[in-house]
């Protein structure tokens, strides 16, 4: 197993299917009467965000808790943060106070990556979305959630579709998906496609009526205005019109295919409410497998830790 | 040290002493902790719905998230747990294949009291090799098998290793 988790793409096919089997078992213990288990007890994980999130900081919070380790919320806001510490100055406090794990969301592509190169910390780093860069954990609870409506991803068909430009989690789904082995397609206008994603392992297309035919499953990214300076496409109804996900466009999808979205969702742009509400969409179980897959995450990377201390010693 | 007809053997006495301390199979559960103490328990399960006339299935117990050695060794993979009745009330019969240490089955103690409230717990193991780190004992025992610390038992099972026998390996001649 890896030791930190910084990019989906880190991840070879063994460790990831042993993340997905057992946020499995994971699963079943939030069906049991205590949810809890008192394997990381005594062990601190620290959610250092920097940028605003609900699901994702949540989501880590009740993975970390329901496995007994004490969890420390630094969310930027209310934080010396604000009156302009960077990132070294916070983690080398998070060092000072014995953080084990620090679950990270940065702004800025690749902040997790110095934090667990910088050695300024010697705990487990999680990237929990860097910049447009990755978002490993969202990768892998998609993985889960397609894991458990269609099998063995070996040969699937997942059709990506909307703000890939922006999107840390399309760039994620696509590294994880191909390593899995299923067949990732892109769809967005070429504006929102990112350079060089011809060196990426997916096909890509313009056309989203083109590709909905034989998708195992679809997953509608969300237009991320607040990252947009620039004007991407003519008008927000013109987008909704060519790459949302509508009740039409629903019903030519085949039978067993299954609606995801990573939240939060734009109501009528990239998705609309009708198909967002639908029993064809997977997004509220999406949250539920997230905390499975943080679970199964957290220990795989914190347990066994005296090996990996011994590694870099 | 056992072979495959000392092993049924035993599983069989085993199951007769269980069903002869709790008077009947009504209110006993089986559970097996991974791996082979599964299919050690299941096998135990088909006598007993041989005995009984009833069907009675086992379950399973992962305990490795119980374990207080997690972070002496590289991350574990997590076996299944799948109970098959409430243990509200019952007797719960642990079914493993050594017992040693008996950390295996603290940390299954813990693990039970999680799924709940059982009115006793009760431990079938195929071989006792002695060394106790811990106040455990076993209520039904397939062989005692003393041995030294060098030593290692391997107990194999057919559902799992193609071939039912128990080994001592290692230690001195």
């Amino acid at each position: 197993m890896i030791k930190h988790l910084l990019s989906a793409g880190d991840l070879s096919r063994e460790d990831a299917t042993q993340i997905l089997d057992t946020a499995e078992e994971m699963l079943s213990i939030a069906k049991r009467p205590i949810k809890k288990l008192p394997t990381l007890r005594g062990l601190t994980v620290v959610n250092l965000f920097f940028e605003d999130s609900t699901r994702t900081r949540i989501s880590f919070e009740a993975a970390a808790k329901r496995l007994s380790a004490d969890v420390i919320n630094f969310s930027a806001k209310g934080s010396s943060a604000s009156k302009g510490e960077g990132l070294k100055d916070t983690a080398l406090t998070l060092e000072a106070m014995g953080a084990d794990a620090v679950v990270v969301r940065h702004h800025a592509s690749g902040a997790p990556h110095r934090l667990a190169e910088a050695g300024w910390t010697r705990g487990v780093v999680v990237n929990a979305g860097d910049g447009t860069h990755e978002h490993p954990t969202q990768a892998l609870l998609d993985a889960f959630t397609m894991r458990r409506h269609l099998g063995d991803l070996d040969g699937r068909r997942i059709t990506i579709v909307g703000d890939v430009l922006h999107s840390r989690v399309a760039r994620s789904n696509a590294l994880l998906l191909h390593t899995l082995g299923a067949k990732v397609t892109l769809v967005a206008p070429p504006t929102l496609l990112p350079v060089g994603v011809e060196q990426w392992p997916v096909d890509t297309s313009y056309d989203l009526d083109a590709s909905l035919e034989g998708a195992d499953a679809v997953m509608m990214l969300r237009v991320q205005r607040e990252r947009m300076n620039a004007s991407f496409f003519p008008s927000a109804r013109e987008y909704s019109r060519r790459y949302g996900m509508d009740a039409a466009r629903m019903g030519r999808l085949a039978d067993h295919a299954v609606v995801m979205h990573p939240g939060p969702m734009n109501r009528g742009m990239e998705i609309s409410a009708d198909v967002a509400d639908s029993d064809r969409s997977v997004i509220v179980e999406q949250v539920t497998n997230g905390v499975a897959v943080r679970m199964a995450v957290l220990y795989l990377l914190l347990s066994g830790r005296q090996d990996h201390t011994e590694e870099s010693a | 040290m056992l072979d495959e007809r000392d092993i049924a053997r035993a599983l069989t006495r085993i199951t007769h002493e269980i069903l002869e301390r709790n008077r009947d199979s009504e209110g006993v559960v089986i559970l097996g902790i991974p791996t082979r103490g599964v299919h050690l328990a299941r096998r135990i399960a088909a006598r007993m719905s041989e005995v009984e006339g009833r069907t009675i299935t086992a379950g399973s117990l992962d305990v490795t998230m119980f374990r207080d050695d997690l972070r002496l060794k590289p991350a574990r993979a997590i076996g299944r747990t799948e109970v098959p009745e409430d243990v509200d009330g019952k007797v719960v019969v642990l079914v493993d294949d050594v017992l040693f240490s008996g950390r295996t089955i603290r940390a299954a103690l813990d693990a039970v009291s999680e799924l709940g409230r059982p009115k006793a717990v009760q431990l079938a193991v195929l071989v006792d090799r002695g060394h106790r780190e811990l106040p455990i004992r076993a209520d039904f025992v397939g062989k005692n098998l003393p041995t030294s610390l060098a030593e290692k038992v391997k107990v194999r099972v057919a559902e799992h290793d193609d071939a039912d026998h128990v080994t001592i390996e290692g230690g001195a001649a």
